[in-house]
C-alpha cells in the first residue's frame, strides 16, 4: 500500500467548546474551567517549547500564575523568535476610529478571509481576546504608534474596511516580542520560569497516552537532556521552510511538531500555505532565505508587466500602453489590493506567460513612478523610506528611480497540530499556541492576525485551559529512567548517530533545496493531481537518498550546525510528503490552496463546501506509511459561506 | 567575484583560536555576506572540513543574531546595515577581507564566530520591562502618550540587542544598549514607577556581568545597526544620578 492510499478514520470532534451562543462561549468556557489552588500551583510543572509571541507569552503567563515553568528556544536569546519579524501590525476590534468595526466584524472578517475553513468558536474568541490584548501590550510599555493627540493610531490592512491594524513602524513584530520576552525575563527574575536558550527539542515524552515532557539537544555541547513535566506547550512557529526557500528565518522547523505527531498527535490542514505577493525575487542559486516588502507597498504602488512577450526593455522604456496592469485589469474593484492568494497567483499567471520580469523572468514591477508624481518624493518618502532602502540595499536598485521587482513567496502555514477550543492537541497534556496549531485561520490568513493569535493563545487562553487540565487530571510521578524516558532518549541519540555515520557525498543545504524546489513546482501556488502525484513519487526518492547519502561532518558533542539542520530536514522529508497528500486529496480550492482543477469560469478559485467543509486531520501510522485521515466537520452557525468575490 | 576570506576559528571556549585563509571563487555580487560563507561552508563541508560556525537566523536585519567584525568593523563597512543584510557589492573582486566574532570581556566565544551574549538577557532581567502582570491592564487609551515621547521611546526600542556596540567599544561597555532599554522605558509612562529602581539594578548588573565603564567614545553608535543614538548614554547617566545622588530611587 502506497502512502497516497490513505484510510478515512473516525472523525475528530471538539469537545471543549461549549455550544450555545458564540458571544458568550468564552466566558462560559472560563467559568466551566476547573482551577488549580494556589498553594499547588508552585509544585505544577509545564514545558513551554519556543519564546515567540504564544510561546514567550504563555511562560511568562503561567509563571506569574505561580507554575514551575521550563522554556525553550533554538537562538541564543528567547528575544530571537521569528515573531521579531514580524513587520506590519496586529489587528484589535477596538473601533477607536468609530468605523463600525467591533467583535462580530473582526470575528466575520476571519472567518470569510479563512475561506470558511476555521472554527468559529475560535475565531470568535479571537476577536474578543484582540481588544485585551492592546490593553496588556500598552501597559507593558510597547511604543505602538500614535497620533498627535496621543492616542493610538491604526491603519486599515489586508483587504478589510475598517482601520483596526495597531503597528509600530515596520516593526510590529519585533516591539511586541520585546513586551513578551521582556515579561520573560522578569519572571526568570523572579525564579518562576527556567530558562533553555541554545535548546532543541527532539523528542516528546509521553507516558499512559500523555504528554509528560521533552528531550532536548545542547546546541553548544551536544548534551541530550530530558526534562519532566505535568503538561507540554509546544509553540514552535510554522514550517514554511519545507520549501527551502520562504520569508521565514532559517531556523524555523518542524521537528517539535513533527516529533509529536509521530507519537499521535493529529497534523491538520498541513497543505494550507500562504503565499506573500510582494517579496523580493530570487537572484541566484546562493538564495538563501526571502525578504518580505510590506504588503502596505501596494496601497501606492502599482504592479505591471509588458503586455509583449519576451519585451527585455529597460522599464522606464517601456510606453504606458504597451504595460499590463494585470490587476487592475483582472479586478477592477480591489485592484492592486485584492487579497495576498489572488495578488500572487495572478503573478505567476503572467510570469509563466513568459512575460516576467528581471534576469530570472520571475518578477513584476511594483511600480512607484505616479505615486511620487502624485504625492511628492518627500511623502512616499516619509511613507515607504525604510522599505525603500531595504530594497536597494538588497538588490542594488534604487525604487524611487526604477520600478521595485517583487515575487510571491511563501510566508506562513495555516496548518499545524491539530487542537480543540482549549489548544490542547489530541495527546492529552500536550497544547500547541501560534502559528504550530491549526486553529484559527482556516484556508488563508488575513494580514496583522497571527500576531493577534499568537499573543491571544499565550496571555489569554492558554494559562485558563491549561489548568482545567491539571485541576481535573491525577498526574503519576514519573521517574526519570522510566522506560518511556529512555526510550525517547534512545531514539533521539539513534538518530544523531545514524545521521553523523551516513557520510555520504551530498550536504544537508542540497537535499533541503532540491526538496524546497519539488514542493514549490508541485505544492506551490498552483496545485493539481498531476503534478501532487509526481512530487508524491519524488519526495520518497529524495528521503531516501538523504538517509544513504547526506555527509553530516562533525560530532554530536558539539556546536554543530550541520547536525542540527540534518535533524531539520529530515523531518521536512516527511512533511512534505503529507502536505503533497493533503493538497491532493482535497480536491477543491479554498484560500491559499489553489488546485487547477477546481475554478470557475473565469480563473478563480472554487470551493466545494459540500465535500470539504472540515479540517483534515491526519494520523500518522509510520514513516512513509499511508495516514489516516479524521474530518473534523465544519459547521458554520454565523457567518454563512459565500463564495469570495473581488472583481 | 574572487575573494579571500581570513576567518577566525576557535573551537570551542578553551581554543586558543587562529586565523584561517579560505578563497572563494564564484561569490556574486547579489549574495549576503551570510549566503559567501554559506557557499564557502558548502565546500568546505564536501571536502571533509569543519565549516564555519556563526550566529544567524532572520536574515532581515530585525533578529540581532548574527555578529561578525569585518574588517576590524563590527557589522561591517556599511551603515546601518547587519552583517545578514550586508551584499556583497560592497565589496571589489580580489579583496581580501577579515572575519572575526565579537570581541568582548562580556562575550566569550563560543566557538568560530559564535559568542556568548547571555549577559544581555542578565541585564533585562534586572529590570528591563514594566511589570505589569497579563491581565492587570487599564484600558488602552485611559494614558495618552504624547507623540513625540511615543516616537523616541521608539526610537531607541529599536535596538536588536546585537551586542555589536559592546564589540566596538574600546572598553567592552554596553552602556548604548543599556540605554537604549532605559530610554525606551523611560520615556514611557508606564515606565515611570520603576524608572530609578530600574537604572540602578541594570547598571549594577551590567558592571558585575564584566562589561567595561563608558568614556563617550562615540564607537558604539557608529557600530549600530539600528542607529541608537549616542544620547540614550546621556539619559542613562542623568537617571542613574538623578536615583542615586539625587535619592530618586526608592527606598526599600
Ligand atoms: C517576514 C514576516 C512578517 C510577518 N508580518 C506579520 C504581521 O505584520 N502581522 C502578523 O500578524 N503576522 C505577521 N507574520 C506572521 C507572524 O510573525 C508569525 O506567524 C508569528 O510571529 C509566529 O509566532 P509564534 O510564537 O507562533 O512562533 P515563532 O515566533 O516562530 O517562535 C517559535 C519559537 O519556537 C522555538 N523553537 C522552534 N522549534 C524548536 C525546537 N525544536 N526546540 C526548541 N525551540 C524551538 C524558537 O526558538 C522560537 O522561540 C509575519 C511573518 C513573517 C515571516
Ligand atoms: S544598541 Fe545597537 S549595536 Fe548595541 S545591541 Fe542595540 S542594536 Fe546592537
Ligand atoms: S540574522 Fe537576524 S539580524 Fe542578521
Amino acid at each position: 500500500m502506497s502512502f497516497s492510499d490513505y484510510t478515512v478514520g473516525a472523525p475528530v470532534v471538539d469537545k471543549a467548546a461549549p455550544d450555545g451562543p458564540i458571544e458568550t462561549r468564552w466566558e462560559r468556557r472560563k467559568f466551566g474551567v476547573k482551577l488549580v489552588n494556589p498553594a499547588n500551583k508552585r509544585k505544577v510543572k509545564i514545558i513551554v517549547v519556543g519564546t515567540g509571541l504564544a510561546g514567550g507569552a504563555a511562560a511568562a503567563t503561567l509563571g506569574e500564575a505561580g507554575y514551575h515553568v521550563t522554556s525553550f528556544c533554538y537562538q541564543d536569546s528567547p528575544r530571537r523568535a521569528h515573531s521579531i519579524a514580524a513587520q506590519g501590525g496586529i489587528n484589535a476590534a477596538k473601533n477607536y476610529r468609530n468605523d463600525g468595526d467591533s467583535v462580530y466584524r473582526l470575528f466575520y472578517d476571519t472567518v470569510k478571509g479563512g475561506d470558511f475553513r476555521a472554527r468559529e468558536s475560535n475565531v470568535h474568541r479571537l476577536a474578543e481576546i484582540s481588544r485585551q490584548i492592546i490593553d496588556q501590550c500598552v501597559a507593558q510599555g510597547v511604543p505602538f504608534a500614535r497620533e498627535y493627540g496621543g492616542l493610538l493610531d491604526t491603519r486599515s490592512f489586508g483587504g478589510v474596511q475598517v482601520s483596526r491594524t495597531f503597528y509600530a513602524r515596520g516593526q510590529t513584530g519585533q516591539q511586541l516580542l520585546l513586551g513578551a520576552y521582556q515579561a520573560l525575563e522578569r519572571q526568570i527574575h523572579a525564579g518562576t520560569v527556567n530558562m533553555y536558550e541554545r535548546h532543541e527539542m527532539l523528542e516528546l515524552i509521553m507516558v499512559e497516552g500523555r504528554a509528560r515532557g521533552i528531550v532536548a539537544r545542547d546546541m553548544v555541547t551536544g548534551e541530550i537532556s530530558t526534562h519532566l513535566a505535568d503538561a507540554v506547550v509546544l509553540a514552535t512557529g510554522g514550517y514554511g521552510n519545507v520549501f527551502y526557500l520562504s520569508t521565514n528565518a532559517k531556523g524555523c522547523n518542524v521537528t517539535a511538531n513533527w516529533r509529536a505527531h509521530r507519537k499521535g498527535a493529529l497534523f491538520a490542514n498541513p497543505c494550507f500555505t500562504q503565499i506573500h505577493p510582494t517579496c523580493i525575487p530570487v537572484s541566484g542559486d546562493h538564495q538563501s532565505k526571502l525578504t518580505l516588502m510590506s504588503e502596505s507597498l501596494r496601497n501606492d504602488g502599482r504592479v505591471w508587466v509588458p503586455k509583449r512577450l519576451g519585451d527585455d526593455r529597460a522599464p522606464s522604456q517601456i510606453p504606458e500602453d504597451e504595460r499590463d496592469y494585470f490587476l487592475e485589469r483582472k479586478y477592477p474593484s480591489f485592484g492592486n489590493l485584492v487579497p495576498r492568494d489572488i495578488a500572487s497567483r495572478a503573478a505567476k499567471e503572467v510570469c509563466d506567460e513568459k512575460r516576467g520580469v528581471g534576469p530570472t523572468g520571475l518578477g513584476v514591477y511594483l511600480d512607484f513612478a505616479d505615486a511620487i508624481a502624485r504625492l511628492g518624493r518627500p511623502a512616499v518618502e516619509a511613507k515607504y523610506g525604510n522599505l525603500f532602502e531595504m530594497y536597494e540595499r538588497i538588490t542594488g536598485e534604487n525604487p524611487y528611480e526604477t520600478p521595485m521587482r517583487i515575487f510571491p513567496a511563501v510566508h506562513y502555514t495555516m496548518g499545524g497540530l491539530w487542537v480543540d477550543y482549549d489548544l490542547q492537541s489530541t495527546i492529552p497534556g500536550m497544547f500547541v499556541a501560534g502559528e504550530a496549531n491549526f486553529s484559527d485561520h482556516g484556508a488563508n490568513r488575513l494580514g496583522a492576525s497571527a500576531l493577534m493569535q499568537g499573543l491571544s493563545d499565550g496571555y489569554f487562553v492558554l494559562p485558563v485551559t491549561i489548568g482545567d487540565y491539571l485541576a481535573s487530571t491525577t498526574l503519576p510521578e514519573v521517574a526519570p529512567d522510566a522506560p518511556e524516558v529512555l526510550e525517547a532518549v534512545g531514539a533521539v541519540n539513534e538518530r544523531i548517530d545514524t545521521l553523523l555515520s551516513i557520510n555520504g557525498t551530498r550536504t544537508v543545504d542540497s537535499f533541503h533545496r532540491e526538496l524546497g524546489h519539488i514542493m514549490w513546482d508541485y505544492c506551490g501556488m498552483e496545485r493539481t493531481e498531476e503534478g501532487l502525484r509526481k512530487a508524491l513519487e519524488l519526495i520518497p526518492e529524495l528521503r531516501r537518498e538523504f538517509w544513504n547519502n547526506v555527509k553530516v561532518p562533525g560530532t554530536g558533542a558539539e556546536l554543530n550546525q550541520s547536525l542540527e539542520k540534518a535533524g531539520r530536514v529530515a523531518d521536512f522529508l516527511e512533511l512534505g510528503e503529507l502536505m503533497c497528500l493533503d493538497a491532493l486529496h482535497r480536491a477543491e480550492s479554498c484560500g491559499g490552496h489553489f488546485r487547477a482543477e477546481s475554478q470557475t469560469e473565469d480563473g478563480e478559485a472554487a470551493r466545494d463546501d459540500e465535500n470539504f467543509a472540515y479540517a483534515g486531520a491526519w494520523e500518522y501510522t509510520g514513516r512513509g506509511e499511508a495516514p489516516i485521515l479524521h474530518k473534523e466537520e465544519l459547521n458554520f452557525e454565523y457567518v454563512h459561506p459565500t463564495q469570495r468575490s473581488y472583481k | 567575484m574572487k575573494l579571500n576570506l581570513r576567518v577566525w576559528r576557535q573551537n570551542d571556549q578553551v581554543d586558543k583560536g587562529r586565523m584561517v585563509d579560505y578563497t572563494v571563487d564564484d561569490a556574486s555580487e547579489d549574495m549576503s555576506f551570510l549566503e559567501l560563507i554559506d557557499v564557502l561552508n558548502e565546500k568546505l563541508i564536501l571536502a571533509g572540513q569543519d565549516p564555519i560556525a556563526f550566529d544567524h537566523d532572520c536574515r532581515e536585519g530585525i533578529c540581532g543574531s548574527c555578529s561578525m567584525v569585518i574588517d576590524g568593523q563590527p557589522h561591517g563597512p556599511q551603515k546601518a546595515t547587519t552583517v545578514c543584510q550586508l551584499h556583497m557589492r560592497q565589496f571589489n573582486d580580489g579583496d581580501t577581507i577579515n572575519v572575526e566574532p565579537w570581541r568582548a570581556g562580556a562575550f566569550p566565544v563560543v566557538k568560530d564566530l559564535v559568542v556568548d551574549r547571555s549577559a544581555f538577557d542578565k541585564i533585562i532581567q534586572a529590570g528591563g520591562y514594566v511589570s505589569v502582570n497579563t491581565g492587570s491592564a487599564p484600558e488602552a487609551h485611559s494614558t495618552p502618550v504624547p507623540k513625540a515621547a511615543a516616537d523616541r521611546s521608539f526610537a531607541a526600542a529599536n535596538c536588536i540587542g546585537c551586542g555589536a556596540c559592546v564589540a566596538a567599544c574600546p572598553n567592552g561597555s554596553a552602556s548604548l544598549f543599556l540605554g537604549a532599554k532605559l530610554t525606551h522605558l523611560g520615556e514611557m509612562p508606564q515606565g515611570q514607577p520603576e524608572r530609578y529602581e530600574r537604572v540602578v539594578t541594570m547598571v549594577d548588573t551590567h558592571d558585575a556581568a564584566g562589561f567595561g565603564g563608558c568614556t563617550n567614545t562615540g564607537a558604539c553608535a557608529t557600530a549600530c545597526p539600528k542607529e541608537i543614538p549616542l544620547d540614550v548614554i546621556s539619559q542613562l547617566n542623568k537617571d542613574y544620578l538623578a536615583a542615586t545622588v539625587g535619592g530618586k530611587r526608592r527606598k526599600g
